[in-house]
Order: C-alpha cells, then structure tokens, then sequence
C-alpha cells in the first residue's frame, strides 16, 4: 500500500498539472476576480487554452508578461504596471495574483511588491473599486494543481477574513469540484436553510448563461465580502482527506479564529455523502429534507438494481488525490474492485485515505500510487487487466489501447461535450456515476456479444 | 471603444481608410492586458512537436509539458513518438542544485526505452535562469547514444513565439548536411511550414507528386529526422507559415543555396498561384510541368466549384473576423472569405511583422480593422462593433465568439478538420456555412433582443467570384 519509490528519472505523460492553473481556477470562483500571474507572458496562455478547452467559457488569465531583461532586474515594475492594468480595464473586485517558476526562482518577493504597491498607487486603487489584492507563492516546481488550488483558497481567506462579528454562517470549502458539484451543493446548503459561504464558488463563472450584454468578467463566485466575514463563521467544513497535514483555507480559520472544522473526504458515494449530511443536520440542527432522503434511497435502490454489472469488476482510478480517494470508496461500495488508484500527486496520504474509506469493503486494498505518470500507471495496470477506467480525458490512450470503456471526470474532459457539468458530489452524483458505470459496463457486453441482444 | 484599448497599445489598431497605414507591432504584450500569445517554448514546440520519431524532451516543471501533451493534430503516417510528453519534471531541490543530473539521466533513459531517430531538448524559463549546461549534456548524451541529441534554446521569457520558431529552426539546421542525398532528383522540394494538421500534408504531397516533384523532407508535418537530415540536397524550399520555417529557409539558402518560395496553401487563389509558382521555378528543367500543374488546378475546380456554389449563395453578405498566431494565414483567409462572398471587417495576429501588416491593409475593404497581440477586451468589443457573423481563430478565441452569439471556425493547430488544398476550401467553407447558417443563434439573447437576426436570403446579383479564380488561375 506504500508508494514504492519512483522508478523511473523521467516523466512521460504527466497525471499531474502544474501549480499556478490550481490557483487561477480557484481565483476565477471568487467574484470578480481577475487571475494574474506573475511570471512571462506563455503561462498564462497555456493555462486559459487548457481551461477553455475543458469548460467552453471564457478565462482571462492575466500576466505580467516579463521578458529577458525583468528576469535578470526583476518583475516588479511589470507586475504593478500589470496590476493597474487589469483594474482599469476590468474593474476586478478581486486579482489573484500567483506566482510561476520564473518569478519565484528570481526571487521576486510578490507580498512585498503588492505592499509597496498598495502604499505607492492609493488613488489608482480608490479610482477603480479598491479591488482585493490576494497573493499566493506557487512555484511549478513544487506540488501539482491541487496544492496551487488549496494555497490560493487559502491565501484568500488568510488574506481577506478578517475577525469580524460572529455570524450565523458557516464555510464550505469544497475544493476543486465541477460548476454541476457546486451548483448542488449550494442547493444541498439552502435545502437545509443554512447560510453559507461556499469558497470558491465557480457554478455561474464557469458555466454561464447566454446573456444579452457581454461580460468581460463572468458574473457569479464567492462575493468578496463573504470572504471577508469569513472570520465570524460559526463552523466550517472542508472536503479532501489527503489535505492533512497541507495548509488549507479550513486550518486557517481554526487556527486564527477558532472556527470549528470539519475535515470530511469528498462526499462521492453513500458513506462519504452520509458524513457530510450528517455534519448538515448536526449544524442546521434539522434532519435531512425529505427530497435529499428520497434521493438517498433511490441510490441505495439502484445500488441495488446494478450490482449484479459490477460485482468484482477491476477499475483503475486516477487523477487527484481527494477526487481518487472519493472515486475509489465509491467503487468499493458498489462492488467494484479497485485495483490501482493513482495519482501524480504526492501528499503522502493517499493510501491511507483509501485505507480508511475501503477496509471494510474489500477482500483486499487496492495498489495505491503516489507521484506516478501515466507511463507508470499503465505499467502497474496491465497486470492488473483492467476492466473499466476511471478519471480524466488524458487516460484515453489507456482505454483504447486495452480495449476497455472509460468514465471520464473530473479535470480535464478535453475529448467530450459538458464535461463541466459532469456531477460527482453527493446521493445525487453517485446516481450518476452509477448509471454511467452501469451503462458503460452493458455496452461493453453488448457491443461484443455475437448476439446483440436489446434486451438485457 | 476607446475605454476598451489600453492608450500603450492604440497605435498596434489601424482602421483602414481613417488614416494613412502606420502601425506598431513586434513589441512586448503589455503587462496585464491579456495578451492571446503564448512563449519561445510554445513558438519552439509548435515548429518541432511533428517530427514523429524523435523524443522531444522537456527540461523543466511539469507545466509546460503537460500543456503541450498530444494537443494538436498533426498527424503521423508511422512513429508516434511526439504524441508523448516527456518532462524532467524539476522540483524545488533540482531548481537549487541544478536539473543537469536529472537532465542526463532522464535522456539516457527515455532514448534507451524508445529508440528515438534524434532528440530535442527543450529549455524552459527556469533553466534559463539557473543555467542548466544543456547544450553539455546533448553533447555528452549524442556520443554515448549515437544519435544527435538537439538543445532548444526556448526559454519562455526571452521573446515570444517568433524567437521560439527561429530557435526550432537553428536546431533543424544543426541536423542537415548529414544524410544520403544520392537519390534526390533534381525536381524535388521541401514542404516547410506545414504541420500536416488532419493530414493536410500528404494532400499537398499528392499535388506535387500530380506535378512530378519528388518531396525530399516535409519540415515538418509527418516529419522524419532521416528526412530533415538530407533536406539541404532538395532542388527548392517551397515555405508556408513563414514566420515559423522562414528563417531555416534563409539558413538553408546561406549555407547550401537551396533557394525558396513562399506559399500559402489556403483558399482557393492562394493555393493554385502557389502550385503555379512551383511549377513556373522548374520550367526551365521541365516544361512540362506547368501542362500538368494546369490540368490539376482544372480537375479540383471543376470538382470544387459547383460544391462552393451552394455555401456562397448562402454566406454572401455575411462579415467575418480573423484573429491568428501568424499573419500568413490571414493574408489567405481575407481571400478565402471574399471567395465566400464574406467580408473581412478584423483581421489580426498575434505576431505579425510591419511587412504583414502592411500587406493586410493593401488586401481589405475600408473600414476594416487590422489589429495586433490583440486580448479578449478588444477582440469581443471590435466584433460587437462591427456585427461580424463568424470569427475565425484558436481556442482561446471561440468563447468569445460564442459568448457573443457569433459563428466561430477553428483555424489553430489543435483542429481536426484539413483546410489546406482544395478539398480543404469544401471543408473551410462547409465549417462556415454551417457555423454561421446554424439555427441557434436564433435564441442567443444578444441577438434576439436587439433584432439582430438576418434574413437568409442571399445576395444573387453579385459576380460570381469562384468564376473568375478559375479562369484566372487557368491562365496560369
């Protein structure tokens, strides 16, 4: 169950994206927020082509665009020049500014410069809204998306909440789940008629309506001032097992003002989404809304109809961590058998966060794998004769090589339509996921049956 | 309009007829406007990533590899080794005491697993910084493996995209000169800058072959190291996408006199003016060249014309945008679109030079706005302004395009559809048509409410334009 040791020096077709995307697809969940990053020009348009080509919206991402002789002087007069910039064209509430490899390994104290430009351009802030500045170091050479997504979370709430009156609201911090997730969890949240902060909140920025007027920021995300009363929440909650030990948006509350945390695992599946509701009936102080038990009972109603597809099917699970993690209890639940979850990253915790959502589920715990590519990952599976995958789009060549169906979630879905809307949280998602599951498992059957029957 | 442009970047916008034709382009994006250009390695990665047996390694974070990772369609007839993405992944302790170790390491591996015919290293912002001795270890690694091991000096922050192609091809030069030429006839060619996106390459392959030219090296769609290396002995460098291979043409020319054209092989004019040229190069050692390249030309547009006759009766009248990485592709585009019966009102690149420019402002209508290292703000004002009905451009554009209830084609490296040739034209066209003939934007609220939705009838009357590129082109 341990990670073993990576055997290879090299990396071939990575399950892991690079730091900076994380914090701009966290900043983009924060209303009207610009995400900046600081560091040349080609970043930040890698980033918005991998974005847009998963979610079909719009997603500015600006930069400093810092050339030869800012590297060798320093970035700092094109990150102000940048700064002001990006207020007066787009009249932010907000700019994320992240740090690349570039600007970190040239030793660019990014805190210092927003200091010094806070204290330098008063007048350009006032004139333009006096937009929040939030900045978070995230080095691409360190950590993968997941850890960038986390730190600017993080970054926002130490930055922005301050120790105001304390309110009735509480703070979820999801993590990085889809605008379908988020859009259900608020639903969830208002269902039990408690008020809520969800950070970051990317249900309306990235997936947004047809409009009349053209909106060069999208409307939607976590309002700036929520993020500010932060502070006076009565309790948080924060999705992802493997962030132990990470600093996170959830730990920072606590430790700075006392906030109740509840450090779940995502909610995919029953258990994982029992826990969470359980944690909504303990806040709300009411018991789970009729419709969410109804829908609680059809999944373990359907469970019960598909189980028959599944029993001891071998899965392969890949893509971040928490998501793996939520993904892999999920499987164990329905009969599924994991039999590799991996991820490119490395919290140390994988394997004990699958440990513990699936022992009591399985004859025997699944190879779990840290920090591996997709050349590893297909090197552990082939002996292990998959059946069915389970992850994002950059895991195709896998299926198709062996011939297997493959559930795509998660980030990126480069190679379907609606990927963002794909629904993995809570009864509601796991019913999805199951049709699906289901349904890939009987057309596998059917397409190769030499009968073809319609009526399975 | 004048709130959207920042005041640095008002003198890279012309709006024909308004003013006499001065712009400024080639500079530096402006920090925080959101520029659509990428970096020297994207400009690096774009010329070399199809040249399908050799390892293209990435020396640096995980990032600039996995942003690159079997993105685009250029398609291979054999090996498939570009479609991996290969990275020395450095973390924070390679960054502190140096990447080489790892660099040598992951080299000797990844040659060993895969057999490359040549590999190309890729430098990346980070290594330029801390000084990774690249072009020590491809020199160390080239004499234990045998092959040519390449560095790329593409370091992201040292220019943009242009810097990036001219550093691909100073590491194609340092391949050629090397391979067997004794089979190269004399009517033979290098297709440069095409990169054979959904196999567009072998369709221009086809039309030289038709003429009687052998293809030496395709620089570098379904590109082969063994090809590359014996590409100086060709008889001509026909050159497309000039701002990427032009200057491993100029190297070319310098070094071993293989002379060039330039070429464009989009829209119908375009394409049969370039096979023309061709032709007209080798008349003196084959007269009868040009016979065969006429006839060709004659065959595809008797074939093509009445199938674009049905697409410019409905798109007649209809305005279009262009935004692209290079301007070559755009001086096509205006062509292709009039073809059409469509109006070029934008047109704009992300690296153009002053002679591009120039040359778009000779070849639009008045009132057309020429813009460059345009960003989302301008992009979706100017196509508010001028009521475009398709925008032509990338990824990163059609967002815009769709979120103002605009018709988009994709014109970038990651389409799946050929638009080069004349079977590319039916596709371009067919892509328009059936963008901008599309019944849903009958319900985009922009367009609803503003009464902005356009009778579909056609404007006949007007001279029929395929006409008049066949007989001119017959002419030769």
């Amino acid at each position: 169950m341990r990670a073993k040791p990576q055997p290879y020096v090299s990396t071939t077709n990575a399950c892991k994206l690079c730091k900076p995307l994380g914090a701009c697809l966290a900043f983009r969940g924060m209303e009207g927020a610009v995400p900046f990053l600081h560091g040349s020009q080609g970043c930040a348009t890698y980033m918005r082509r991998y974005v847009i080509s998963h979610f079909r919206e719009p997603m500015d991402i600006a930069s400093s665009s810092l050339g030869e002789k800012h590297a060798v002087y320093g970035g700092g007069p094109n990150l102000k020049l940048g700064l002001k910039n990006v207020m007066a064209k787009y009249q932010p509430g907000l700019i994320g500014i992240a740090t690349t490899c570039l600007t970190e390994t040239i030793g660019d104290d990014v805190p210092m410069l927003v200091k010094e430009f806070v204290r330098d351009f008063p007048e350009v802030i006032q004139e333009h809204g006096s937009p929040a500045l939030v900045s978070v170091s995230t080095p691409s050479y360190s950590g993968t998306h997941m850890e960038g997504f986390h730190a600017a979370v993080a970054a926002a709430v130490a930055q922005l909440a301050a120790q105001g009156l304390p309110h009735d609201g509480i703070a979820l911090f999801p993590g990085f789940v889809s605008p379908a997730d988020t859009r259900y969890l608020k639903e969830i949240l208002a269902d039990f008629e408690l008020q809520a902060t969800v950070l970051p909140d990317i249900s309306l920025t990235l997936d947004a309506p047809a409009l009349v007027e053209y909106e060069t920021l999208p409307s939607g995300g976590t309002p700036i001032p929520a993020i500010r009363a932060l502070g006076g929440s009565r309790a948080a909650i924060e999705f992802g097992r493997t962030l132990e030990g990470q600093s996170s948006a959830g730990k920072v509350l606590h430790d700075r003002f006392s906030t109740p945390l509840h450090a779940l695992g995502m909610p995919i599946g029953l258990r994982e989404t029992d826990a969470f509701f359980s944690v909504l009936e303990a806040l709300s102080g009411r018991g789970t809304p009729v419709n969410h038990e109804l829908e609680r009972g059809r999944l373990i109603d359907a469970y019960v109809d598909g189980h028959k597809y599944l029993f001891g099917a071998r899965a392969v699970v890949y893509g971040e961590e928490d998501l793996v993690t939520g993904l892999t209890a999920f499987l164990a639940e329905i009969g599924v058998r994991p039999v590799l979850c991996a991820s490119g990253g490395r919290s140390g915790r994988l394997a004990e966060a699958i440990r513990d959502v699936t022992q009591d589920l399985l004859p025997e715990p699944p190879l779990v794998r840290e920090g591996v590519d997709f050349y590893d990952i297909a090197e552990e599976a082939e002996a292990l004769e998959p059946e069915i995958l389970i992850g994002n789009s950059k895991g195709y060549h896998l299926a198709r090589k062996w011939g297997v169906p493959i559930i795509r979630v998660g980030f990126p879905i480069h190679d379907r339509f609606g990927g963002h809307r794909t629904l993995h949280l809570g009864y509601r998602g796991a019913q999805s996921l199951l049709d699906r599951i289901v349904n890939a498992r009987l057309e596998a059957k059917q397409e190769a049956s030499p009968v073809g029957y319609s009526y399975i | 309009m004048t709130t959207t442009v920042f005041h640095e970047r008002q003198d890279q916008i012309h709006r024909k007829g308004e003013e006499p034709f001065q712009m400024a382009c080639d500079r530096d994006s402006l920090a925080g406007a959101v520029s659509q250009r990428a970096c020297v390695f994207c400009g690096s990665r774009v010329v070399l990533y199809p040249i399908a047996d050799a390892l293209h390694l990435v020396h640096g974070p995980i990032g600039c590899a996995a942003y690159t990772w079997d993105i685009r369609g250029a398609l291979s007839s054999g090996p498939e080794l570009h479609r991996l993405s290969f990275s020395t992944d450095l973390q924070e302790r390679d960054v502190i005491f140096g990447g080489e170790e790892k660099l040598y390491q992951a080299l000797t591996e990844l040659i060993d697993r895969h057999a490359p015919k040549a590999a190309f290293v890729y430098s990346t912002c980070i290594v330029g910084i801390i000084g990774d001795d690249l072009a020590g270890i491809c020199k160390k690694v080239a004499q234990e493996k045998g092959i040519p091991v390449i560095p790329v000096q593409s370091e992201g922050f040292k220019g943009n995209k242009r810097a990036g192609y001219n550093a691909a091809c100073k590491a194609m030069f340092q391949l050629m000169g090397s391979g067997d030429t004794s089979s190269i006839s004399p009517l033979s060619v290098n297709i440069l800058g095409d990169f054979n996106l959904a196999g567009e390459i072998w369709i221009i392959r086809e039309y030289f072959s038709r003429m009687g030219l052998q293809v030496v090296a395709n620089i570098t769609g379904d590109g082969r190291v063994a090809d590359i290396q014996r590409a100086h002995a060709a008889g001509l460098n026909v050159v497309q996408c000039s701002g990427s291979t032009m200057d491993l043409a100029k190297m070319m020319k310098e070094a071993y006199g293989t002379p060039f054209l330039r070429v464009s092989y989009f829209g119908v004019e375009d394409m049969a003016e370039s096979l023309y040229n061709v032709a007209r190069f080798f008349e003196s050692i084959d007269p009868e060249m040009m016979t065969r390249t006429r006839d060709l030309v004659r065959e595809e547009l008797t074939v093509l014309h009445p199938q674009l006759e049905e697409f410019r009766r409905a798109l007649t009248g209809k305005k279009a945008a262009i935004y692209v990485g290079g301007a070559f592709k755009a001086f096509s585009l205006v062509k292709a679109f009039r073809l059409l019966g469509i109006k070029v009102v934008l047109v704009g690149s992300q690296t153009g030079t002053e002679e591009d420019y120039r040359e778009l402002h000779a070849i639009t209508d008045d009132g057309t706005i020429i813009v460059d290292d345009s960003n989302p703000l301008e992009l979706s004002a100017f196509l508010q302004e001028k009521d475009v009905d398709i925008f032509v451009g990338g990824v990163k554009e059609r967002p815009i395009a769709y979120k103002l209830g605009v018709g988009f084609c994709d014109h970038n490296h990651e389409r799946k559809e050929a638009l080069e040739g004349f079977v590319g034209m039916h596709n371009f066209a067919r892509e328009v048509y059936s963008t901008v003939m599309s019944p849903v934007w009958r319900f985009v609220p922009r367009k609803a409410s503003a009464g902005l939705i356009k009778c579909l009838d056609a404007d006949l009357a007007s001279p029929d334009p395929v006409e008049a590129v066949a007989s001119n082109v017959s002419i030769g």
